[in-house]
């Protein structure tokens, strides 16, 4: 048991000690380092101007990944090296390419912004296997995490694209072995807790640690990827008093293939999964594309996008409509439900005191099986959803056999549309007739309400419309006629 | 004066004006070593300030605040209320009526109540939560239409116009009416609104204040203060962004932050919380636009009757302003041979709203070009030919404000433009597009704006500049402008450094402060760099006679010849480094420092009149877009952008380049995802970036072509340049008719009702109307 942190900062191993359990990382760097370079623009991890990187020893390389410092704890930075916008240059003055091409692209303006574009450019320079410039859409995806309200983007992109035009080559590519090393010596696998038994945070590094410490402590804030509890610290002002973060069990990020299914551990990020889910179905790696921000992604967890219940989250309508089964954990035992269950009510889920969100099944589609998902936002990227649709048909000679049709939005939590799904059996996707009441049926599967993302009227009509999309697309018509964006064939296969 | 002004004479030498030179902080940017209040080295013992407010009131009032938890918090110093302010508790920059801190009468969700002051900012703004409050709520009126039935108002309607109006529509044989909606804007700078109050002995005050209008912050607070304003000096080197947001609405957390200090007798900062600044800080004015046409067999406009009804929110703040510019602009680059336009102030219980980026001119150039696209529909004529016909032209030049357009370049830049987008030929694509695709609509829109360059307040036109040269031959460079992103310290430098035929780095850039350079006008109205340019150039010509003169009397050099360029100052004698000058001025006792001074010339507005030449000239510009739209759920995808717009003669192509972008995404937004909605209760729902969307980079089309026109200002401006921050904003009125276009293409000769911004939904509603409607 270790009553510390310990993080790489520049070369150098700190260790911390007198950290509080929901003290961010912003904080740390503005107020105890005074390493003011990162900003706080919102403080709930939006706007991306406290973007650090962080690096972590993953799969025999230094990973390096962006992080709204905003909203996550120091106490979760344990074992890992810490980068800042002040780091990155030379000794000696000479910028780093990202910032000697944001300078040459007069990429900056109020300059506000400008650490967290550094840093998520820093981070996309350093992404594993990249040679020469990622194509446009991999940028603009990489700084959907950075609002800039000066200079409309254009001249940052064009920075991105001249800086990345080699391969990585600076002073962490020369530093790699030395920071390789100092990772590997901070992972000891010894538990983390830090404070007292009123007052803590604790950071367990095996499976057994975690579900002794969440039945000792059962009213604990289990703290994950941090994109959520973190506002409740920064913008709901909580007394959180005792944390427990599970990011440093190892089993908890597996991602296992088991032929027809995946199994992933309730820990593992929306990035971690991205490929995986990607290869089970383009829309779905769409929506993760599309799920908040890189900085988002890199630490957010598909475990705690279901384990925190809100009936906007993207990922649970899309799990449900493929059949996902949840995985509770309770000190050595277990339980498994139907995804849906999990979901009782407006802020209420089936979760027992010591229980906690463990793993995932997700099965993979079988070829007579098709699935769509669809998000209708405000903005494309890094928007929370007004209506979310997904919908796994099973289609045997031309006839719809079976419907798993799951929305957010449309009610108090993820919520399956059962009438609808009932009135497609039989249904034919090349036939309108055939389907108009499945659609008709979703007014009485669910009962929106209005509010600042959309009116109940218009949920109503957009879900309605989205199922009727996703059976014109089974019946045939290319993407390219139905959406404006995140298309399914490849650009040139388009219809004009 | 014989230093050399003539711009041909030296077109050879490499000048510092008329260059791309990257901004002066660049380097400081991406390294993250600008530093901007919040990361100042902060004075030992400074304190944090956290304003409180009703959480359940936007109308109504308090009977008692029970602050006693507040007070016993952990590490709170103090509780600052209306009763510790010891001059005037107003903020106001107009007519008055904001309070610093409101006594008993809330009149909108979020009026300040109460200031905590604590060792720590967590702590402060942790025990705002704790008062209680006992009061009787009222329902607020939030509508300008509600405002309007129940006769609410900031301020006294205003309208001017010309011909007869009534007798036009009475003999017209065409004519329509319409309505469009605008939502207003969030600034969203990204460094929030933040001040820190430093208290000296005698009662001083040196407030840092990240503000666009420093000797206002200067006034309020010596007002409030009850001292005269030489005791408060108000410093400001950045800004993390204003956009109008940092205009008069900085002033209170000055206020607060100096108040703290003076109750506590420690340096005091208030840094507002995102959600806090949202709630707590104007925005840009929703409108209502009501107008009625008439107009003849080609297209042209016969007469225009035009109504704005804005909603204000609770005061007047600078709505006065706004709404003139609003009618100032309502025909934009069009004329109205006979007109009638009316501007209504309406008060409701939401926060007051104020100077965002366009002043008003965005709403009344978005009712034009809605009047444009109506007019091509109901004609059947292309929309771009609908606009050429109604341009100003010989014989029909003079705006409804009586000033007559002599600058008028916009039939060049349009055919230019027209041109190298391949408007005709993309038109006929988008309507093959259209004939088969079913779900999907593109719209393709190309719009001019014309834009009035002055402040509309005359006596604003004016600014100081402070040029110190020393006896090393560097230069220290202080003026009353201020940066907030736009480069205006950079071009300032450049002209200096051209004055003196400097190299740039050997002009130091310096914090706006107020005891520098006194009585400044706002860096706003897109005036930053023609006003302080000028006067920086007027101090650079003091000082650079002093030095001619003296040179010429202890060399044989002839007046005339002498030339500063390249570092070094020559004449028929001979030459000399300019350091060499400085120090030999300094020995022959020659002041080499100056302060300088400009007033706009020409301008004159008598707004009871309404006559006059408001403006100095006319900045003009065009863009072109192109957008795809899904019909089954209102999304839409803005595919190419083409810009050329008009800078004059730029000071720094590449600075203003990045003006027009920023603008016309900023518009692109206020057009499309930003939207502002208030519960039925008044509280604002959208109060922070997870709900407020301003574009993204994937937002900004990958094709997004922008060129600048190639031509002078005709006015004497400061090497005949033109402002620039404002006018491209309203280039993205291109995107909203696009849209627009692309739901008229569902049912030929109908009118879409599509309102402003353009979410998704709001598009739905424009396409079920069509779909509802007859053809």
């Amino acid at each position: 048991m270790r009553d510390s942190i310990r993080i790489v900062r520049r070369g150098r191993i700190v260790e911390i000690d007198d950290i509080k359990p929901t003290e961010t990382l912003l904080d740390y760097l503005r107020l105890r380092e005074r390493a003011t370079g990162t900003k706080e623009g919102c403080n709930e991890g939006d706007c991306g101007a406290c973007t650090v990187v962080i690096g972590e020893w993953q799969d025999g390389r230094v990973a390096y990944r962006p992080v709204n410092s905003c909203i996550q704890f120091l106490g979760a930075m344990d074992g890992k090296e810490i980068v800042t916008v002040e780091d990155i240059a030379w000794p000696d003055g000479r910028l780093h390419p990202v910032q000697q091409a944001i300078v040459d692209a007069h990429g900056a303006q109020c300059g506000f912004c400008t650490p967290g574009i550094v840093m998520s450019l820093f981070a996309l320079y350093h992404q594993e296997g990249r040679e020469g410039p990622p194509p446009r859409d991999e940028i603009v995806t990489a700084l959907a995490g950075n609002l800039c309200r000066c200079t409309g983007y254009r001249p940052i992109v064009d920075a991105a694209l001249a800086a990345m035009a080699e391969p990585p080559a600076d002073r962490f590519v020369e530093a790699m072995p030395q920071t390789a090393g100092l990772l590997q010596f901070l992972a000891d696998g010894q538990d983390v807790f830090i404070g007292s038994n009123s007052a803590f945070f604790a950071a367990p590094a095996s499976l057994s640690a975690l579900a002794q410490l969440v039945m000792k402590y059962p009213e604990a804030t289990l703290l994950a990827g941090g994109t959520d509890v973190g506002l409740r610290v920064t913008k709901g002002l909580r007394p959180i008093s005792q944390v427990i973060h599970v990011g440093r069990v190892a089993a908890l990020r597996q991602i296992e293939d088991v032929g027809d299914a995946l199994i992933l551990g309730a820990g593992v990020t929306y990035e971690d999964a991205a490929s995986a889910f990607a290869d089970l179905d383009p829309d779905l790696g769409e929506l993760i594309r599309r799920l908040g921000s890189r900085q988002v992604r890199a630490v957010g967890t598909i475990g705690g996008n279901i384990a925190n219940g809100s009936p906007i989250g993207d990922m649970p309508p899309a799990l449900i409509a493929l059949g996902a089964t949840l995985e509770l954990a309770h000190g050595e035992d277990g339980r498994a439900l139907p995804l849906e269950d999990y979901f009782i009510a407006y802020g209420k889920q089936d979760r027992q005191p010591g229980e906690f969100v463990a793993g995932l099944l997700v099965p993979k589609l079988m070829s007579n099986q098709v699935f769509r998902a669809y998000k209708i936002t405000k903005r494309f990227d890094e928007d929370i959803s007004a209506v979310m649709g997904a919908f796994r048909f099973t289609i045997d000679d031309g006839v719809i056999t079976e419907a798993r049709i799951a929305f957010g939005g449309m009610a108090a939590t993820p919520k399956r549309a059962l009438s609808a799904e009932a009135r497609l059996v039989g249904a034919q996707p090349g036939r309108a007739a055939s389907w108009g009441a499945a659609i008709e049926a979703l007014g009485e599967d669910y009962a929106p309400i209005s509010d600042m993302r959309a009116s109940a009227a218009y949920r109503m009509e957009t879900a309605k419309a989205l199922l009727a999309k996703a059976l014109v697309e089974c019946a045939g018509a290319p993407t390219s006629r139905t959406r404006v964006i995140g298309r399914r064939e490849a650009p040139e296969a388009e219809v004009a | 004066m014989n230093a050399p002004e003539s711009e041909t004479s030296e077109a050879a030498v490499e000048r510092a004006v008329h260059r791309s030179t990257p901004h002066d902080s660049a380097v400081l940017h991406v390294t993250g070593r600008a530093v901007y209040i919040d990361d100042m080295v902060e004075p030992t013992g400074t304190l944090h300030l956290a304003p409180g407010f009703c959480p359940d009131m936007a109308r109504g009032r308090i009977r008692d605040i029970d602050l006693s938890r507040v007070r016993q918090a952990p590490g709170v110093v103090a509780v600052l209320t209306a009763a510790d302010i010891p001059g005037r508790n107003d903020w106001s920059t107009s007519i008055g009526g904001d309070p610093i801190i409101a006594e008993n009468e809330v009149e909108f969700w979020g009026e300040v109540l109460f200031c905590v002051v604590a060792e720590t900012r967590d702590a402060a703004r942790r025990a705002t939560r704790l008062a209680l409050f006992e009061g009787e709520a009222e329902p607020p009126v939030l509508t300008a239409e509600e405002a309007k039935a129940k006769g609410l108002r900031v301020l006294d309607d205003y309208g001017y116009g010309r011909g007869d109006v009534a007798r036009s529509f009475a003999s017209a044989q065409r004519r329509f009416d319409g309505v469009i909606r605008n939502g207003g804007q969030e600034h969203f700078y990204l460094e929030g609104q933040v001040a820190l109050a430093i208290p000296g002995e005698t009662g001083d005050m040196h407030v840092y204040s990240s503000t666009q209008h420093p000797s206002e912050v200067q006034h309020c607070v010596a007002h409030m203060l009850g001292v005269p304003n030489a005791m408060v000096t108000v410093e400001v080197r950045r800004m993390g962004g204003g956009f109008g947001g940092k205009e008069s609405q900085a002033s209170q957390w000055a206020c607060l932050a100096a108040l703290g200090a003076r109750v506590t007798g420690r340096p005091c900062k208030l840094r507002l919380d995102r959600d806090d600044d949202m709630v707590m800080t104007g925005k840009r004015h929703d409108m209502t636009t009501a107008f009625s046409v008439a107009y003849d067999s080609s297209g042209k406009i016969l007469a225009a009757d035009i109504d704005f009804m804005a909603r204000c929110g609770y005061s007047a703040d600078l709505s006065g302003g706004v709404n003139d510019r609003t009618l100032f602009h309502a025909d934009n680059a069009y004329f109205y041979p006979n007109v009638a336009l009316k501007s209504e102030r309406l008060k409701t219980n939401t926060v007051t709203n104020t100077a965002f980026r366009g002043f008003g001119g965005p709403q009344g150039i978005l009712a034009a070009e809605r009047i444009m696209d109506t007019l091509a529909i109901v004609t059947g004529i292309d929309p771009l030919e609908i606009r050429k016909r109604n341009f100003y032209g010989p014989g029909r030049d003079v705006t409804p404000y009586g000033q007559k357009v002599e600058d008028n370049i916009l039939p060049e830049l349009i055919a230019d433009l027209e041109r190298s987008c391949d408007y005709a030929k993309r038109r006929q694509e988008c309507r093959a597009f259209n004939s088969k695709n079913r779900i999907l609509r593109k719209g393709i829109a190309l719009t001019p704006i014309k834009f009035g360059i002055a402040f509309t307040l005359t006596h604003l036109n004016q600014a100081g500049a402070l040029v110190h040269v020393y006896a090393d031959g560097s230069v220290h460079l202080n003026h009353g402008g201020t940066e907030m992103g736009q480069g205006l310290n950079t071009k300032v430098a450049q002209v200096a450094a051209d004055a003196f035929g400097l190299p740039l780095e050997r002009v130091r850039i310096t914090a706006t402060n107020t005891s520098k350079v006194p009585n400044t006008s706002a860096t706003a109205a897109s005036s930053g760099s023609d006003l302080n340019g000028m006067a920086a150039l007027a101090a650079c010509n003091e000082i650079k006679e002093r030095m001619v003169a003296h040179l010429v009397s202890t060399t044989n050099a002839a007046p005339e010849s002498v030339v500063f360029a390249d570092g070094r100052v020559s004449h028929t004698g001979g030459s000399l480094s300019f350091a060499d000058l400085a120090k030999s001025c300094y020995e022959g006792r020659v002041q080499l420092s100056a302060a300088g001074f400009y007033s706009t010339p020409k301008i004159h507005w008598d707004r009871q009149k309404a006559e006059g030449r408001p403006f100095l000239y006319f900045a003009y510009g065009a863009a072109c877009a192109e957008v795809t739209i899904d019909t089954m759920t209102g999304e839409m995808k803005v595919d190419r952008v083409d810009i050329l717009h008009d800078c004059g003669r730029s000071l720094n192509p590449a600075i203003d380049i990045g003006q027009i972008e920023g603008a016309f995404v900023q518009g692109m937004g206020w057009l499309t995802t930003e939207e502002l909605v208030w519960d039925d209760k008044g509280r604002l729902a959208t109060h922070a970036p997870s709900t407020y969307k301003i574009p993204t980079a994937s937002d900004v089309p990958a094709i997004f072509n922008t060129r600048l026109w190639d031509g002078d200002n005709r006015e004497e401006t400061i090497h005949s340049s033109k402002a620039v921050g404002e006018p491209p904003l309203m280039l993205a009125c291109s995107v909203f008719s696009a849209i627009f276009d692309a739901v008229a293409s569902l049912k030929p000769g109908v009118v879409p009702p599509l309102d402003a911004p353009a979410t998704p939904e709001s598009i739905m509603r424009a396409v079920a109307f069509m779909r509802r409607s007859e053809a």
